[in-house]
């Protein structure tokens, strides 16, 4: 086995590094036969993921066989979570993170990143809060407060408090007006009207009734109190007040009286959150220690009706601070500097034991932050603020299946394309044939033409744009690179024709009457003559380009999309719900294919249903119609039509009987759902030829390491 | 003096301590543990067994206060009887009768007349928590039949069941699960945690369990080390655990204190954890008590504990975690390398001991007098970890060296071997390193002796190794510039043909050294260390080696592994004669010519003793043991007995003694258990009537004086109230057996009359003279009073301590009275 090539490793430029003991692969290629019993259970490193082919295909070609870049230079960091809200109506969760990003998930649909809003250099948030009518705000350093338009996912408005910056906000129990704790020390209130906020009323640091309101509609504030800070407060109906300070204590106060009723002393370190459940029976602080403990109010004897405050169980999800946390019906939400958005279920509360009952951990955007151009083998990999192009390494060298193969030649970095403003980078899309660099922030469309003469690379950046290009939601390039498709956040699709160096605008399709609903997702069919796109809620709408108009709607589904593509020869429209629903349907026929009836006559294997990260990507074989290549953030699949669905009787994974077994019995154990595991985290994956994929990883030991460090913590037996 | 009973083999002291839980007295003066068949009951504060509850006929398995009257106590035993007691007296009030084994034995306060107790009935791992209905009656001896099952399937140990809130619930752990049956409701739940099939949670395994005395909460002890607190445990779903962890390895024991502010953990860290409010961060601890902890106890009133260690030790701590008492019995926690050995001072029995320690053992109080730590190193409590062990030691000089050899051996090549060599201090009254012989020879030591000859003029000690030789050492001057020494060197290396040399052994006079060479014996002259001669008998080789005493020196005994005894006559160097003999102890009494051999066979273990002039046996005990018996001594008597019976004169003026495989220490006597019992622990009862201290007699006096310059007209001064015997019986007396009212009053308005005041004042120096003639023979005087006062139980008998008890008092107060208090006039 020949070891495999640095990658042209870009310095990380940070000095943890050396904690990384490890040998970093950054790219290496396989091989990858079709074969999959040939290596079973062997623990090289570098073994090869394999493809069963169907048997009669693969007897024509001969073994089939891919090529996989295993690209892991694609230095992504999400950055830590600042605050969460959790809304009881819609049962969806707000979460803010450092660099003004808020997102929002839907818990009820598999807990889908269903929206975000971009983040924004001097929009640190401090403080989210859900109002009335699934409002949602948001309050910041910058001493404005933020209403999102959830609908046509952008911000409505921005308001200053006229207070410097706001660290703390909160509603009233009916979710009618707004308070803010503002730097200067003054507490705002706001009312909330059905289009703006109008503020109300000053309550100023000396007066002793507005401390005490402050207290009352569960205000958090920084208290300094003998060195000790007062991190977190939370106010109780029955006028207990519990605060989380900076000594490791939570403690218990009686607000009629002032008096200290109860003090737990649960970490060395900062307690720096909590949150309570609604029914008041419990609550849960964060720490900086990354634990997550959970109090509950149980009677002291089970014929009395006297209670006490009992903390219970500790959860250890996360590694580094845990900035906030939530408390929603049946489970526990934290989120913190270690960018994971955890879900922990209470046990006690979920009624089933299904895997809605599983712990959730969410760490990577469910949105692809990576395209590839297949002709010139490039990769744009999308961060907050700039964008980086990447030719891929190459190799003359053969293998067996499972190598990993030498690199004749090194991944490039080609490009360092950095954006103007404090505005994060929306969407960005490269064109297939690799001329073309598209990207949007929330206020700006920037258009790039790249020129190759031979190593070196020109950019040219078109300008002109025109001016109802302002923000993009979603780009795409048709396959031979000729249109370019935006969907603004107007809820309208923009449709241009681009020409060496320039571009035309052709057409925008206008939302349908009465809906404002953006579209996040795009596809195109190959021969270009089919766009789908798909908001939130409503159907995949599907335009005909050639006569730029509504073609069809496929009909809505309860569970958002999370990814869209449509097959080449055929022009059917996959569609994948959040549910791991897969949906086919036939663009000319205008219905969904008999498979995709069959599928959802047989319904899918639960272990399939219980995947918990949704599908990221689709793609289609050229070569293999009957073949549709998925992937989400820990498997990839390919599910062959051609073969029958499993029941939930047989294996989902690793369903493949060893080489020795007869072909009859490999044909009859065979089922429709190949799948992978090979490559996590899984950013990406895609074919760039018959023969050749490129997988992209990010490893979560690498993002750990560009962490800060975590509180030290002994550890016993080290 | 005794009229001869039939020799039986009795169990003689050193029984476990720590097998149960020790419970306090309701006024924590008093702690009650069982041991074997036995209830002891000690004093928290002095440390002395103040009684010995005897009655059951096995190994007593629960005790409880009986929660409706705290002066009372339940015992349970494998003979299948709840005994109530009143500990106060030491009398046995009940005897209930239930018929099975009784393994536990639970009590609540609120079924006034059940208690709980835990038997197994059908099969044998089977283990029921019942509730025995007591029944009411005048009668001493009842039946109790009616049982009615409480649990099914639990664990044997009680450490695996706690009665909460009052006895409104039960609790009960085993395996993977915790089952809490709710008394009222009549109702079980079952909380099951994730069981070994995962590989992070393969030590859940519940290990003990304790309720919350206040709340509903109850503390689960966990294999891997963690306490979990459950709660909210009526309810099957919202049930939920807070977890505690400060332990690594498997959590022993819990209690919670009176109130239940606190929790106490223990385990094998031998680190009592005290957990305040249960919180994780606030916790206390009291490290280094030596041993595991094995049990916890709170004392009702909440201001003691106590741990039961596996060392055989119980620790009464205050509620400031001081230790404050130990009391220690005979270590049996590991295996005895160095067998028997009497010290010859202080006759204690000698034996491996804690860890690394030789324990010194009075036999006669049973109670660990003395431990020498012999390897002076910390000791690590974990599994897997090869120790260093004391594996031989030896008693030379009449008590003034002892030779200990340590080894730790953790591959076949790596044998690290040392010899000590300890010298009594007199001044110090304990033995002090004298000398350190790393590698004394090439492989394990087989053997030490050293030679006890009165005359002979260096001491001399000889070790025989697997390497094949032995070595002699002996004492010479190691004196320098600095310091006049002494130390032990070596002086003679002897082999035989590269045999290894199993046993050595000096001859009486200390002229003679036998060595055996696996099958051949070899005969040195000691003084020029020549062979003189050499027996071969080709029947194995040879595992005990000794040579006759007295008028039999001339013989030399071996026995070998084949089974075969033989004896040599030295003179004529030949066979004298030979048994077929499975000897596995072997041990001549120093008193006398008799030598002890216990054999082995597959029914059991025979005891023989002979004399070595003579083939046939003195005596023979069949089945002392269905054990094997692994090491025996002869203990000489303070007291010669005078059995006049021919067969057991050999019991005169020694007593043997013996440790079965199990490590239960075992002796012969004749006489009933109940006799045994030393008369030093009826006299502490008036300990109740404390302090008389010096400032108690200070006081005192002062007062007096007081009351003489005030009011010399008033003639009256009242006699101390100890002093006078009516009283003090009155007192003393249980309230259930003394007479009734009307007759007393008469008696203790007499007893308060002036006029026995001279003449009680005219006694006390003629007491003192005979109590200092006493005192010049009281070794002999004592035990002859023990034996009376226990044959015959007269009325008499409490006065008798009393009046003695007095005696002492005032000797004490003389001794005060000489003492010249005129500075404290002038305060």
């Amino acid at each position: 086995m020949a070891a495999a090539e640095r990658g042209a490793a870009r310095p990380t430029g940070d000095n943890r590094t050396s904690r990384r003991r490890r040998r970093r692969r950054e790219h290496c290629l396989r091989t990858s036969g079709l074969e999959p019993g040939a290596l079973p259970g062997q623990s090289m490193r570098a073994r090869a993921h394999v493809w069963p082919g169907r048997r009669e295909a693969g007897a024509a070609r001969g073994m089939g066989e891919f090529k996989v870049h295993r690209v892991r230079f694609f230095n992504y960091v999400p950055s830590g979570i600042r605050c969460v809200a959790y809304n009881n109506q819609s049962n969806r969760l707000a979460v803010s993170r450092t660099d003004g990003t808020v997102e929002i998930y839907n818990l009820s649909a598999n807990y889908f990143q269903e929206k975000f809003f971009p983040g924004h250099e001097s929009r640190a948030t401090e403080a989210l809060c859900w109002a009335a009518g699934q409002r949602l705000f948001s309050a910041g350093l910058n001493g404005e407060i933020i209403e999102y338009d959830l609908q046509a996912l952008n911000i409505k408005y921005a308001v200053d408090a006229f207070g410097g910056p706001i660290w703390s906000m909160t509603t009233n129990p009916s979710g009618s007006q707004l308070l803010v704790g503002c730097e200067d020390g003054s507490v705002k209130l706001f009312q909330i009207t059905p289009d703006k906020i109008q503020f109300e009323r000053n309550f100023d640091r000396q007066k002793r009734s507005t401390i005490h309101k402050m207290i009352v509609d569960r205000q958090y504030m920084g208290v300094s109190k003998r060195k000790c800070i007062v991190w977190a407060v939370a106010f109780l109906s029955d006028g207990t007040v519990i605060s989380a300070d900076s000594a490791g204590k939570v403690q218990f106060w009686d607000s009629a009286t002032g008096t200290l009723v109860k003090s737990h002393l649960i970490t060395n370190a900062d307690v720096q959150s909590i949150a309570v459940a609604d029914q008041e029976d419990s609550f849960v602080v964060g720490t900086a220690e990354g634990t997550v403990f959970h109090f509950q109010l149980v009677p002291v004897t089970s014929n009395s009706n006297e209670k006490q405050w009992v903390r219970t169980k500790p959860f250890q999800h996360h590694t580094h601070d845990v900035r906030a946390v939530a408390h929603s019906p049946t489970a526990l939400i934290s989120g913190g500097t270690d960018t994971h958005l955890v879900i922990r279920p209470l046990m006690e509360k979920v009624e089933v034991k299904n895997y809605d009952a599983a712990l959730r951990k969410i760490t990577f955007p469910h949105r692809r932050l990576i395209s590839c151009s297949k002709k010139r083998q490039l990769l744009l990999f999308q961060f907050a603020h700039h964008l980086e192009l990447w030719r891929l390494g190459s190799t003359v060298a053969t293998g067996k299946n499972g190598d990993t193969l030498p690199l004749s030649k090194n991944a490039d970095h080609l490009l360092h394309l950095k954006t103007k403003g404090p505005e994060n980078i929306i969407c960005s899309s490269i064109s297939p044939c690799g001329s073309w660099i598209a990207y949007s922030t929330a206020s700006r469309f920037f258009l790039c033409r790249l020129n190759y003469e031979h190593d070196n690379i020109s950019l040219k950046r078109v300008s002109k744009m025109p001016a109802f290009l302002r923000s993009a939601l979603q780009i795409l390039f048709s396959e031979d690179s000729t249109k370019l498709f935006v969907a603004s956040n107007q809820g309208s699709l923009h449709v241009m024709q681009l020409v060496e160096g320039s571009f035309k605008h052709l057409h925008a399709f206008q939302p349908l009457s009465g809906t404002v609903e953006a579209m996040c997702l795009l596809a195109v069919s190959p021969d270009g003559n089919w766009l789908a796109a798909s908001g939130t809620s409503a159907g995949v709408h599907v335009y005909n380009v050639k006569q730029l108009k509504l073609h069809c709607t496929v009909p809505a589904y309860n569970f958002p999309v999370t990814a869209l593509a449509i097959a080449p020869s055929t022009n059917n429209l996959v569609i994948a719900h959040s549910d791991q629903q897969v949906f086919e349907y036939s663009i000319p026929d205008k219905q969904y294919t008999e498979w995709s009836r069959a599928v959802q006559k047989q319904g899918f294997h639960h272990l399939w249903l219980q995947r918990d990260t949704p599908i990221t990507h689709i793609s289609f074989h050229p070569k293999r119609p009957m073949h549709i290549l998925l992937h989400d953030a820990y498997m990839f699949c390919i599910i062959d039509k051609s073969l029958p669905l499993p029941s939930d009787k047989t294996l989902l994974y690793n369903p493949l009987p060893p080489m020795n077994e007869s072909d009859v019995v490999r044909r009859r154990t065979a089922h429709a759902f190949k799948i992978s595991k090979i490559y996590k985290p899984l950013l990406f994956l895609d074919l760039l030829d018959e023969r050749t994929l490129v997988a992209v990883e990010r490893p979560l030991d690498d993002i750990i390491a560009q962490l800060p460090p975590p509180i030290k913590k002994k550890k016993f037996g080290t | 003096m005794v009229e001869e009973e039939s020799l039986r083999v009795v169990r003689c002291g050193g029984s476990e301590l720590n097998f149960r839980r020790a419970v306090f007295s309701a006024d924590s003066k008093y702690i009650f543990c069982v041991s074997g068949d036995f209830v002891k009951v000690y004093s928290t504060a002095t440390e002395e067994c103040v009684h010995i509850l005897h009655g059951h006929r096995n190994l007593v398995t629960g005790i409880q206060l009986n929660p409706n009257n705290h002066l009372q106590l339940y015992s349970c035993s494998f003979d299948g009887t709840i005994k109530l007691w009143d500990y106060v007296d030491g009398i046995l009030i009940k005897t209930f009768t239930v018929g099975c084994k009784l393994h536990a034995l639970f009590t609540v306060s609120r079924p006034e007349d059940s208690v709980f107790v835990i038997i197994n009935k059908e099969k044998p791992d089977i283990f029921q928590l019942v509730s025995v209905k007591l029944p009411k009656s005048s009668s001493q001896e009842l039946e109790a039949k009616e049982l009615s099952i409480v649990l099914d399937y639990i664990n044997q140990s009680p450490k695996c069941i706690a009665f909460g809130n009052e006895g409104e619930y039960v609790a009960a752990v085993r395996d993977f699960y915790l089952s809490v049956y709710f008394f009222k409701k009549k109702t079980t739940s079952r909380f099951t945690l994730s069981s070994s099939r995962n590989k992070k949670h393969s030590k859940n395994n519940f290990t003990c369990v304790a309720c919350h005395p206040k709340e509903d909460c109850i503390a689960s002890g966990h294999m891997d080390g963690k306490i979990r607190l459950w709660r909210n445990f009526n309810d099957d779903k919202k049930y939920t655990y807070t977890c505690l962890h400060w332990h690594h390895d498997m959590v022993m024991d819990l209690a919670f204190s009176v109130t239940g502010n606190s929790l106490l953990s223990g385990g094998r860290e031998s680190v009592l954890v005290e957990w305040r409010d249960a919180a994780e961060k606030n916790k206390e601890f009291l490290p280094r008590l030596g041993a595991t902890i094995e049990h916890i106890s709170v004392s009702p009133a909440g201001d003691l504990f106590c741990t039961s260690h596996s060392d055989n030790k119980i620790i009464v701590i205050q509620r400031n975690l001081e230790a404050s008492a130990v009391i220690q019995g005979l270590v049996k926690d590991r295996s005895i390398f160095t067998g028997l050995m009497v010290d010859p001072r202080t006759k204690a029995l000698v034996l491996n001991g804690k860890p690394g320690h030789l324990q010194f053992y009075s036999l006669q109080s049973d109670k660990q007098l003395y431990n020498l730590d012999i390897i002076q190193q910390e000791y690590i409590n974990d599994y897997g970890l090869i120790q260093i062990e004391l594996t031989k030691a030896a008693f030379g000089c009449f008590g003034n060296w002892l030779a200990t050899v340590e080894q730790r051996q953790e591959k076949e090549a790596e044998l690290e071997l040392q010899m000590k060599l300890w010298l009594f201090s007199k001044k110090t009254q304990g033995f002090i390193l004298n000398t350190k012989i790393n590698m004394p020879h090439e492989d394990h030591i087989t053997a030490l002796c050293f030679c006890n000859a009165e005359k002979s003029e260096q001491p001399t000690l000889v070790t025989a190794s697997k390497d094949g030789h032995f070595k002699v050492w002996i004492l010479t001057d190691d004196s320098d510039i600095y310091k006049k020494a002494v130390g032990w060197t070596c002086d003679f290396v002897g082999s035989y043909h590269k045999y290894q040399a199993t046993n050595c052994c000096f001859s009486e006079d200390g002229s003679l050294l036998a060595v055996s060479f696996e099958e051949i014996v070899t005969i040195w002259d000691s003084a020029t260390w020549e062979l003189r001669c050499t027996f071969c008998q080709r029947a194995g080789k040879i595992r005990h080696l000794c040579f006759g005493r007295l008028t039999c020196s001339k013989y030399l005994l071996g026995a070998t592994e084949n089974g075969i005894l033989c004896c040599w006559n030295l003179l004529s160097c030949a066979l004298e004669w030979s048994a077929k003999l499975n000897v596995r102890v072997m041990e001549p009494d120093p008193n006398s010519e008799n030598i002890a051999a216990v054999s082995q066979s597959s029914v059991g273990s025979d005891l023989f003793i002979f004399k070595p002039s003579e083939p046939r046996p003195l005596y023979i005990q069949k089945n002392i043991s269905r054990e094997e018996v692994q090491w025996g001594v002869f203990v000489p008597r303070d007291v010669p007995e005078s059995f006049t019976s021919e067969a057991y004169q050999w019991l005169n003026r020694s007593q043997f003694y013996f440790l079965t495989k199990s490590q239960s220490l075992l002796t012969f006597s004749t006489k009933s258990p109940e006799e045994k019992l030393t008369p030093t622990s009826k006299q502490l009862l008036a300990e109740e009537s404390l302090p008389t201290t010096p400032f108690y007699f200070i006081l005192g006096k002062h007062r007096q004086q007081f009351l003489n310059e005030t009011s010399k007209n008033e003639l009256v001064q009242l006699p101390l109230t100890e002093n006078i015997p009516a009283i003090n019986e009155l007192l003393h007396t249980p309230a259930h057996v003394l007479p009734p009212a009307s007759f007393l009053c008469s008696m203790f308005v007499n007893s308060l009359l002036l006029s026995r005041e001279t003449e009680s004042a005219k006694e006390i120096p003629e007491d003192i003279d005979m109590e200092e003639e006493k005192e010049s023979d009281d070794s002999d005087e004592e035990n002859d009073f023990s034996e009376k006062v226990q044959d015959t139980n007269d009325p008499d008998l409490g006065e008798d301590i009393i009046h003695q008890l007095s005696k002492a008092e005032e000797k004490e107060l003389r001794k005060f009275r000489k003492v010249d208090y005129s500075w404290m006039a002038s305060l």
